[in-house]
């Protein structure tokens, strides 16, 4: 599978994966409600320090902060211009803090440990009237339809290259539809024949 | 909810990460890139429903936060939702429901102006609705920075309204069959 894990065994891959989740949800929402820029720094110290504790090079980190480096600039220096320096420096640690612990979850855990943790914990869905098999069965039907799609669109960008319509996204985006959507009714009715019933 | 609804659901949210793939485009006149993938919200909406529309985005929500790169340019992980972009992307299953709901509202075809606009007020204000003040709280930016900073993408997003529409148009067109039993 197409993920972002990075394999090792350092206590951060060995921690199951809703622990991680958690402890990312809890420090998540903790991070907001500081407005001291010394313990922000001093998180994202050891935020950092994290990395080559869960023996991940430096290039990783660096790796979960370049995707929103553009973005990350243009808050320091809005924010420089217009609040000052200071506040500009504050959110950006910030956020670099944020990235850089939410791709540790996503470094050190599979997406199949996720999913399961996930399945583990989707019987609380019960209590909202919401069938936890339907949602399993809807969340590895994705997993399975993404390379699907990617490969259809591959075949139908081939075919419109002929005509010439290749760069088209409405003679692309259209056929594609059409032929998932054709496939998806025939899976649900093989689905169904089975006697499928979570 | 019938096995239709569930595949329909996995459908939407593998289309709109599918739509991540396509490369970016930059619109010479702004420098802002825009991607296709925002048109997934958009069609899940105008075709699957509001239901299985706004489900389908949710569960698009799920795969990414699990670590899946699926947002465009390969990115991934529960950090994009705690980044400045997270509020858009949470909008997007709101997004989507309320364009299902428009459009359910009509007995047969809905004219093609009318689906422009039904695409519009969720792709495009619900988005911002909802991304904005995100990005401003986050960003600790008055709403005013933050809707300004994020206005270069207008452009961008009614080209895909309109081709959402049109690619919509089409596929109700080529497969009257859609939407039975939903």
């Amino acid at each position: 599978m197409f993920d972002l894990f990075r394999p090792g065994h350092s206590f951060l891959h060995r921690l199951p994966a809703g622990t991680k989740v958690l402890l990312l949800a809890v420090s998540g929402t903790l991070v907001f409600l500081v407005d001291e820029i010394v313990i922000i720094v001093a998180f994202l110290a050891v935020v950092l320090t994290l990395y080559p504790l869960a023996r991940l090079p430096l290039t990783s980190a660096w790796a979960q902060l370049r995707p929103a480096l553009w973005i990350l600039v243009a808050i320091l220096v809005a924010q420089g211009l217009i609040n000052g320096w200071f506040v500009g420096f504050f959110v950006v640690a910030r956020f670099a803090a944020l990235l850089l612990l939410a791709g540790l979850l996503t470094l050190t855990t599979r997406v199949s440990d996720m999913v399961e943790g996930m399945e583990r914990g989707l019987w609380v869905l019960r209590y909202v009237g919401v069938n936890p098999g339907k949602v399993s069965l809807a969340l590895s039907l994705a997993l399975r339809f993404i390379p699907v799609l990617a490969t259809i669109t591959g075949e139908v960008r081939e075919a419109q290259k002929v005509r010439g319509l290749d760069r088209s996204v409405i003679a692309v985006a259209i056929p594609v539809v059409v032929r998932t959507l054709r496939m998806s009714d025939e899976i649900a009715d093989a689905i169904e024949t089975r006697g499928y019933g979570p | 909810m019938n096995t239709k609804d569930i595949v329909y659901i996995a459908l939407f949210a593998a289309l709109t990460a599918a739509l991540g793939l396509f490369p970016p485009l930059t619109l010479p006149a702004v420098g802002v890139p825009i991607t296709a993938q925002s048109m997934g919200v958009m069609l899940a909406g105008a075709l699957a429903g509001s239901k299985r529309g706004g489900l389908a985005l949710l569960l698009f929500a799920v795969l990414v936060a699990i670590g899946l790169p699926l947002l465009a340019g390969g990115r991934g992980g529960f950090g994009i939702f705690l980044g400045p972009s997270g509020g858009f992307i949470l909008s997007w299953p709101i997004a989507a429901f309320l364009i299902g709901w428009l459009v359910e509202r009509h007995k047969g075809d809905v004219p093609f102006v009318t689906s422009l606009i039904y695409i519009a007020l969720g792709g495009i204000g619900v988005v911002y609705l909802i991304g904005i003040p995100w990005l401003a709280f986050a960003a600790e930016l008055t709403l005013l920075q933050a809707f300004a900073g994020s206005i270069g993408f207008v452009p961008g997003d009614l080209i895909k309204v309109v081709l959402a529409a049109l690619v919509a148009r089409g596929v109700r067109r080529a497969y009257p069959g859609l939407g039975d039993g939903g």
